[in-house]
């Protein structure tokens, strides 16, 4: 074997193989493809976008600029997806804990099933049901929320129909539920025996075990799963869209009102031309840095605990 | 604090170990006193570490494990109707063959993970001194005491080992059991357990599982030698005597062979 190794021809530096150079060109060309897609959707998006940011404050939809136009939709946008993120991200933690430490192997396996299923479901499917079936069953919830925290400037009058933002977003909690769950699960299960053992060692139950060991060794991917889901949430389209009844900004979360970026795009995309179409895509430019924020603060969340992660 | 009467006698009585229908391990008697250590030896699948194991229960952590016979200490019975497991592992401190701190904390956090679990409010002076005492006690206080709150996983292997015992002696349990410490460690990191081993025995009743029988010589006042007749069948304890005796002067011919190397 080492013969053959003294025997092999020698040129400077290491042998280069083949197989190697292939692989490492591919993997290179991929991740330029990712840098260069990135840019081009950026470099769309502002080019499109320029002239709103040239033209006179009078001719922007609503008369008052750019800025007053947009930042009820963002307002919408980010309402909904924090309260989807808020519902949904307990309920995945719950059901990620119970599939990967509570539940039986056929029981787990069968919950995962029916929650991947979940995410299978069509999104337009949930508009439909959302505006059919869960928007009237929410009118007498909505009701119970005015009499009762009336008070408060998100309860203040309940709509008659339910298609309201609150109602957008709990459909949106249940679109984001599966992946939530799903990323939560995949590193829950990753927790390393010794970690688990170690605290079931010094005396802990099994939820003092899943509390030292299991959740703060997920709590990196449980953030990455979340934003996953807040991503989704934040760029949900038909959901919304057939669900909302839009209107201006009002904090009134139960009553009519309230738009979201995607939503506002797809409804009115098909008839706009010239500076309006610029005014889409500019909103579109703006989803697109709330989103990548986003995504940023999450990496810094993960990264600040990077030392405790485990990973050294 | 009184140390003086934390450490107890274990009697073991006709124990048989089962994983499901599988018999791992077969009438264990024995006795071990209190403030000794006592090595378990033997091949690789004799049931040693699985018998360790059924001193704190953490062998139910496997689906299907149960066992038979009578695990007491100092009178009390283990195994006993509405006897609960977690209090049983608060009282039988464990250390395992790999280092295991908590990720997540800090080297003092780790340390007081056991006593933050049975759920003591802890003043922060309280809490500092304790993590200290343990520290010394794991003989670690000097290397770590400039950085108690960067995280465990920043140790040396030795280190992080001398971590976990510190974790372990924190809860002041009664027995330390130690499955194969050394095995993932260098010489050095070795001689400090060792070292370690020694000087807790004049506090805790210690059993150490260990695959170096050199190191059962170093470190333990009795041996067992633990065999298998043959691989699927349960293993069973061969001989149980002074440590000397076993390397010495063994009454098994197979202890015998095992210790001249001649098998295992």
């Amino acid at each position: 074997m080492s013969e053959t190794i003294t025997r092999a021809p020698r040129r400077s530096g290491p042998a280069r193989r083949v197989g190697d150079v292939v692989f490492s060109g591919t993997s290179r060309a991929s991740a330029l493809l990712i840098l260069v897609i990135l840019a081009g959707v950026a470099i769309f998006l502002t080019v499109e976008a320029l002239p709103v940011f040239t033209s006179g404050s009078a001719d922007i939809t609503g008369g008052e600029g750019f800025f007053s136009y947009v930042w009820p939709l963002v307002a919408g946008t980010v309402i909904a997806s924090i309260i989807a993120m808020v519902v949904a991200t307990p309920i995945a933690v719950g059901i990620a804990l119970f599939v990967s430490h509570y539940a039986s192997r056929r029981i787990g396996q069968t919950i995962g099933f029916v929650v991947d299923l979940l995410a299978a479901v069509p999104s337009v499917v949930f508009g439909m049901w959302g505006m059919q079936v869960f928007a009237p069953k929410l009118v007498p919830f909505f009701g119970w929320l005015e009499d009762n925290l009336g008070f408060l400037p998100f309860f203040a009058d309940g709509s008659a129909t339910g298609r309201t933002l609150l109602t957008a977003a709990l459909v949106l909690a249940v679109m984001i539920l599966p992946i939530i769950t799903s990323v939560s699960r995949e590193v829950f299960v990753q927790t390393p025996r010794l970690h688990e053992e170690a605290a079931l060692a010094l005396g802990a139950t099994k939820w003092e075990m899943i509390r030292t060991a299991v959740i703060p060794f997920g709590t990196p991917g449980v953030i990455g799963g979340t934003m996953l889901g807040l991503g989704r949430a934040l760029g949900e389209t038909m959901a919304v869209a057939i669900i909302l009844s839009p209107g201006p900004f009002t904090w009134n979360l139960i009553g009519t009102g309230n738009k979201t970026i995607p939503s506002e795009i797809a409804l009115n995309f098909p008839e706009a031309a010239g500076l309006r179409l610029s005014e889409l895509i500019a909103a579109g430019l703006v989803l697109f840095a709330l989103t990548l924020a986003v995504n940023l603060i999450a990496r810094w969340i993960v990264d600040r605990r990077s030392e405790f992660s485990g990973a050294n | 604090m009184e140390k003086s009467d934390m450490s107890k006698r274990i009697d073991i009585n006709d124990l048989n170990i089962f994983y499901g229908a599988f018999h791992a391990v077969k009438d264990v008697t024995m006795a071990i006193e209190p403030k000794t250590v006592t090595a378990f030896i033997g091949p690789s699948g004799c049931g040693k570490s699985t018998f360790l194991r059924t001193l704190n229960r953490m062998h139910e952590v496997i689906p299907g494990a149960r066992v038979e016979g009578e695990v007491s200490i100092d009178g009390r019975n283990l195994y006993g109707r509405g006897v609960d497991p977690v209090d049983v592992r608060r009282e039988v401190g464990m250390v395992f063959q790999r280092p295991n701190p908590f990720p997540t904390m800090s080297i003092k956090e780790n340390v007081l993970a056991g006593v933050r679990l049975n759920s003591k409010r802890l003043s922060s002076g309280a809490a500092d001194e304790l993590a200290e005492r343990s520290l010394r006690g794991a003989n670690l206080w000097n290397e770590v005491k400039d950085r108690l709150d960067k995280p465990g996983s920043s140790l040396s292997g030795g280190q992080q080992q001398r971590l976990c015992i510190a974790r372990a002696i924190a809860v002041q349990p009664q027995v330390l059991l130690m499955d194969e410490p050394c095995s993932a460690l260098d010489p050095i990191s070795t001689l400090a357990i060792e070292d370690l081993i020694n000087e807790l025995k004049s506090d805790y009743t210690v059993v150490i599982v260990t695959h170096n029988m050199q190191q059962a010589a170093r470190v333990s006042d009795r041996t067992g030698f633990f065999n298998l007749e043959a691989t699927g069948q349960p293993g069973q304890l061969v001989e149980f005597d002074d440590t000397q005796r076993i390397f010495n002067n063994p009454a098994q011919q197979a202890t015998e062979d095992y210790i001249s190397g001649r098998f295992g």
